[in-house]
């Protein structure tokens, strides 16, 4: 290898006919390929499927077996679809890991710093990695959804209890746990951005989405029912539930809340990436 | 073109670059000098615009590289080559680079041919040596073709033949009238590589000279003379205003060559045991340089304490 080799490319004028620069597509495409260019994707998408619609079909089966012992009260609360979807609790965390991870993973391996010097308009690249994760996010979380929803009806409709997305509100409770798997995934993109280490962040979700959610019952009087509606993942689940319950959100409402929730932490956490080195 | 404008970097209480201007200027490799913590890394950070410079300012063609409109194909830089993802494969890291600048991957191809890496292309970062990684981190920087180029401390860790290959790269890239910067603790190897040479220490600037100067400017270039003599010799030599001092039972001469030392003994009928120049190493001449900017902060009561006059000479002619 001599320093002849450092000629400039045959492709040089090509490049100048590329000169658009880092456009938010093109920084998007990028940002695809990084997200598949890593085993540990393929598998954390991988788990979210196979546990959300796994335990699902374990607690239809459940709940199917026990059916014939089952008082009149459990009869009437029953909801096949939510049932169905019994998994979402383990999937929000999966797809929450890698939202996490598109952020953290940068930041532990340094990455970001080639990242940001290839492209240094820092908000593109949040942009184009919010958008490109949303997508994805959003297509698994819906496939995975209809998936432990035809997998859990197989169950009850032998039974004649099952679901169908003709029924009134069934469609939008399926639907709505797809939203909710991608809004799950944005939560921990927005808890990366804002602690940019991968433990600090994983922790702060798997303990808002799934550890803190059913403690706030313990608070009590108004001012502790009001927390237990609006925390997190008890208002953003409403929304993939058929049988809706009195003291909490409405479907879309709580869906909005639940929104807030990382709406919020990801702008702020936006802005702390743009102000620090990097 | 690189202009460093009193830029200066604080980080809480410690000032990593201090009130540092010059220019790095196209066609020369320009080597950036100084010991571990100086601020090398910290100054190069804040020209990519990675770290907020504290105040003044650091441009690229003119203007701060936040501001690029296609960054890659301006800049090239290696910062660190183990600041990659070690699950992925060296094309696709490569290829990631090049879609957000919408260069071809075609053009990955060539760059990993230009490093000789066609071989490993598939294979996962994580098993790579750290000269592998620095061939991989020189390929994603040649990616946009730019015309400036910046690498910290590209030859740590490499093998003779991996230090020779990137020292003939940059100075190819040099040779085409791009602008190479390129840091380093290692004079003797900045010696080797740099046209010329922007030396800092503690964040100051204390020398912006060519090599050749550099080198010339050693303050310890001095005569070592042995003779049965020495004190009528010394005595000769003072007369004629020429400074001397005994070191190691040598007498030992500044600012007067072999040749005159050996014609004033001849005429005046001193008996030589020995004459030689010393030279110092280039490491020598550079740690005297820089040690000054590690004592002034570490003085000693009753010392002057004054930084350094920084050593600044005009950057040489671009070559055609």
């Amino acid at each position: 290898m001599s320093a002849q080799t450092a000629a400039p490319s045959s492709q040089a004028a090509t490049h100048a006919d590329h000169a658009g620069g880092s456009t938010l597509p093109r920084v998007m495409r990028s940002e695809w390929t990084k997200l598949f260019s890593v085993r540990s994707t393929a598998w954390t998408l991988l788990a979210l499927v196979a546990a959300t619609i796994g335990l699902g079909i374990l607690a239809c089966w459940g709940t199917n077996h026990a059916w014939p012992q089952s008082s009149p009260g459990d009869r009437l609360n029953f909801d096949p679809v939510s049932t169905s979807m019994s998994g979402l609790a383990l999937g929000q965390l999966a797809i929450a890991v890698l939202g996490v991870m598109v952020i953290s993973a940068e930041y532990s391996t340094g990455g970001v710093r080639v990242t940001f010097t290839t492209v240094p308009n820092r908000m593109r690249v949040l942009t184009a990695k919010a958008l490109v994760f949303t997508g994805v996010s959003l297509v698994v979380g819906l496939a995975t959804a209809f998936g432990a929803f035809y997998a859990g009806q197989v169950w009850f409709s032998k039974r004649g209890i099952g679901a169908s997305l003709g029924d009134p509100g069934v469609l939008r409770a399926v639907i709505g746990g797809g939203l909710y798997v991608a809004a799950s995934g944005l939560f921990g993109l927005a808890m990366g951005m804002l602690l940019r280490r991968t433990a600090g962040a994983v922790t702060a979700a798997v303990a808002l989405l799934l550890v803190v959610p059913p403690l706030t019952n313990i608070l009590p009087g108004g001012w502790g029912d009001a927390v237990v509606r609006y925390f997190t993942s008890n208002a953003g689940q409403q929304i993939s539930y058929v049988h809706q319950n009195g003291n909490y959100l409405s479907p879309w409402v709580g869906f909005g809340v639940y929104c807030l929730w990382w709406i919020v932490p990801l702008a702020f956490g936006a802005w702390l990436v743009q102000r620090r080195d990097a | 073109m690189i202009e460093v404008r009193g830029l200066t970097k604080r980080f809480g209480s410690t000032l990593a670059v201090d009130n540092l201007s010059f220019d790095v200027p196209p066609g020369v490799v320009t080597g950036f000098l100084g010991p571990n913590g100086a601020g090398k890394s910290t100054t190069m950070r804040v020209i990519l615009g990675l770290d907020r410079p504290t105040s003044g300012t650091a441009l690229v063609h003119g203007r701060t590289y936040a501001h690029a409109r296609s960054p890659m194909r301006e800049v090239g830089a290696l910062l660190d080559a183990k600041d990659v993802h070690g699950g992925r494969s060296a094309r696709s890291h490569l290829l990631a680079m090049a879609q957000s600048n919408g260069i071809p991957a075609s053009r990955v191809d060539e760059v990993l041919e230009l490093v000789g890496m066609q071989a490993v292309a598939k294979r996962r970062i994580k098993g790579f040596s750290l000269g592998m990684s620095q061939r991989l981190g020189i390929a994603g920087t040649m990616l946009g073709d730019p015309q400036v180029l910046l690498f910290d401390e590209p030859v740590n860790g490499l093998d003779p033949e991996g230090i020779l290959w990137i020292r003939n790269f940059m100075k190819g890239l040099a040779a085409q009238g791009r602008t190479v910067f390129v840091s380093s603790h290692l004079m003797s190897e900045m010696a080797l590589t740099a046209d010329h040479l922007v030396v800092i220490g503690r964040g100051r600037l204390i020398a912006d000279v060519s090599t050749a100067d550099f080198i010339a400017g050693g303050s310890t270039n001095h005569v070592r003379v042995r003779s049965p003599q020495q004190a009528e010799l010394a005595t000769a030599l003072q007369a004629k205003g020429i400074e001397t001092a005994t070191v190691d039972g040598y007498l030992e001469v500044r600012g007067i060559t072999c040749d005159e030392v050996g014609d004033l003994a001849a005429a005046n009928s001193f008996t030589i045991h020995e004459l030689f120049q010393e030279r110092a190493s280039l490491e020598e001449a550079f740690m005297e340089l820089t040690r000054d900017s590690v004592e002034y902060h570490a003085p000693t009561p009753g010392e002057s304490v004054g930084p350094p006059e920084p050593v600044v000479t005009n950057a040489p002619e671009v070559p055609q």
